[in-house]
């Protein structure tokens, strides 16, 4: 400004190159979405589909009208009763709506399928309640201790998992899908027509990704940790470093992939090329460790997994930096070289 | 000090079996207007992005403001304006944010009013760029060219697109610059307007130069030859040259 007279009231060229990419971001309304509501919206999914309550009871499907069956089977209050119409049990089954149909007889016939877990606890579950009203003497009865451990349900792991997904997503979109954009206008060419510094646009680009970080990451966490009394073992710096870290990386992966794509078409493909298969490789819904061991150090260099694992860690476990240091080096090594080779194969026209 | 701003020789492009340029040289003097007159496909803009230092000709050396591209890029790039053709600027910045952003590019040069003023544009200061019309955005685009006070302006079709009354506002911008010592290159498809804008003009027809002259000379060697009611135009002189048959764009 005034003190900087030479270029004429005009911030640096860093500067202004930063803002002009926040301008335009917080002009686009369907940027915002995404960035903001979208993961606010997976939470509430996640809400609903994970409710924080205790312990859920098993549906079992019966055939309508009294029977000694069901009055044996209403006493025990972990067993929800549904009619299920004779003829009805397997699409009930199929459809999720119970988990085990009990067929009155000597002996009762259970269907179920042993492939689903809630199918097998269900049968379980029947089968002692049917055996105790029939007139079964336990030996004993174990005295049961019921605790909730905070940090170990799915909720809790996957809620970090989603974290990194929004990291990955809105770094390699928002920088790839704008740097094609300009290109296609020809706004690259008109840039590298002028005196810009082409790292101090390439730069600005990461910069202005970083300023939005705070509420992508602190949205879906807060809503964690309120809603779901979701546990934060770490410290919120080294959550920052994390963060940080995964979004400039993945804004550098970002504009490697725009570096020479001149269509919207070619880069939503090599992004989804990109992204896709670490949705489903990276354990951000399931852990990684169900695929085979031969593939597991691949999986463990992807720049997803890296991430989600380093995010669990300090989330979750209370990780120190030097604790999850073979996944910043992972991360470290993807941002540098990504960089590197975007800045070098970058095409300006 | 050389007295040309621009000079190159034996200029060579071409992109797999086409030939864009092919042995083109001109030299253009500092402070006058130059014009590259062609059909579409000639390699009017070819010729210009090399002189622009955005493409790497073939074969041929390049001088421009007695620099070279290869080892005074920074130095050019402050003191040269450009305009390119069909360059669209960010849709929701405003004009003057757009200025800013051009504004920190240089070490020197002329201060927003000033541009907003010379283009005519103040009214249209806190406008997104995405809600002016065609000719205001040609406007805001010369003055991103203007922003760094440059030495010389490279200007592609700037005219294009333009309604009448634009096209005068923006040749008066012109003449402002060369008023003060400046030194265009321009390319244009419309006669008129290198009648009244150039010094000298090129025709360029196949990747070559065909004729070169002042608008003047060019007019009476080839212009009007079958009647003599009619004062020749240079539109006479480019259709006698570059022959009537239309051109795929």
């Amino acid at each position: 400004m005034t003190s900087n007279p030479p270029r004429g009231g005009a911030h640096p060229a860093l500067v202004e190159l930063t803002l002009a990419r926040l301008r335009e971001f917080i002009r686009e309304p369907e940027a915002l979405f995404w960035t903001f509501l979208f993961p606010m919206i997976m939470s509430v999914a996640m809400a609903l589909a994970f409710p924080a309550k205790g312990a859920q009871p098993v549906h079992v499907g019966i055939a309508p009208g009294p029977s000694e069956l069901r009055q044996a089977l209403s006493n025990d209050a972990s067993i929800a009763l549904r009619d299920i119409a004779p003829g009805n049990d397997l699409r009930a089954l199929r459809e999720g709506d119970v988990d085990v149909v009990v067929t009155p007889g000597t002996p009762p016939t259970y269907r179920f399928d042993p492939s689903r877990e809630e199918s097998r606890s269900a049968r379980l579950v029947v089968d002692n309640a049917l055996k105790r009203a029939a007139g079964r003497a336990d030996p004993w009865t174990a005295r049961e201790d019921a605790v909730t451990i905070a940090g170990s349900r799915y909720v809790d792991w996957l809620i970090p998992g989603i974290v990194c997904l929004g990291i990955m997503n809105n770094g390699m979109w928002s920088i790839g899908f704008m740097t094609v954009q300009a290109r296609l206008r020809r706004l690259l060419k008109r840039l590298a027509a002028s005196p810009m510094k082409k790292s101090e646009f390439l730069l600005a680009q990461l910069i202005a990704r970083l300023l939005f970080l705070g509420p992508e990451v602190a949205v879906p966490l807060l809503f964690g940790v309120l809603v779901f009394r979701m546990p934060i073992n770490g410290s919120i710096a080294n959550i920052a470093v994390v963060s940080l870290l995964g979004a400039l990386m993945f804004g550098a992966v970002g504009l490697l992939l725009g570096s020479r794509v001149r269509t919207l078409e070619a880069i939503s493909g090599l992004m989804n090329l990109a992204t896709v298969p670490m949705w489903v490789l990276s354990g951000v819904f399931f852990s990684s460790s169900n695929f085979p061991s031969f593939a597991q150090p691949l999986i463990k260099a992807l720049p997803l997994t890296a991430l989600v694992d380093a995010m669990r860690g300090v989330v979750l476990e209370g990780a120190s930096l030097g604790a999850i240091r073979v996944e910043l080096m992972i991360l470290t090594t993807w941002a540098v070289a990504c960089f590197a080779i975007a800045l070098r194969i970058f095409k300006w026209r | 000090m050389t007295d040309l701003a621009v000079r190159c020789e034996q200029l060579k492009k071409s992109y797999g079996s086409v030939v864009a340029v092919d042995g083109l040289s001109l030299d253009v003097r500092r402070g006058e207007c130059f014009g590259l007159l062609g059909p579409n496909g000639a390699g009017k803009t070819t010729t210009i992005e090399i002189l622009e230092g955005l493409l790497a000709p073939d074969s041929g050396n390049v001088e421009v403001l007695g620099l070279h591209w290869m080892t005074d890029e920074r130095e050019l790039r402050q003191r040269l304006g450009i305009q390119l053709q069909e360059a669209q600027f960010t849709d929701k910045l405003t004009v003057e944010e757009t200025l800013r952003l051009f504004r920190s590019f240089y070490d020197r040069g002329r201060s927003i009013d000033d541009l907003l003023g010379l283009v005519e544009l103040e009214s249209k200061r806190e406008s997104w760029v995405v809600k002016l019309s065609g000719g205001q955005k040609q406007r805001l685009s010369i003055a991103c060219a203007l922003v760094g006070d440059p030495d010389m302006l490279f200007l592609d079709e700037p005219s294009t697109g333009l309604d009448p009354q634009s096209r005068r506002q923006l040749w008066g911008v012109l003449q402002r610059f060369r008023a003060g010592g400046g030194t265009i290159l321009l390319t244009t498809h419309y006669m008129d307007e290198a009648e009244v804008l150039c010094d000298r003009v090129a025709i360029v027809d196949q990747g070559k130069i065909i004729a070169l002259d002042t608008p003047k000379a060019l007019i009476s060697a080839f212009g009007a030859p079958k009647t003599i009611v009619h004062q020749g135009t240079l539109e006479d002189v480019f259709m006698s040259l570059t022959g009537r048959l239309l051109r795929d764009e």
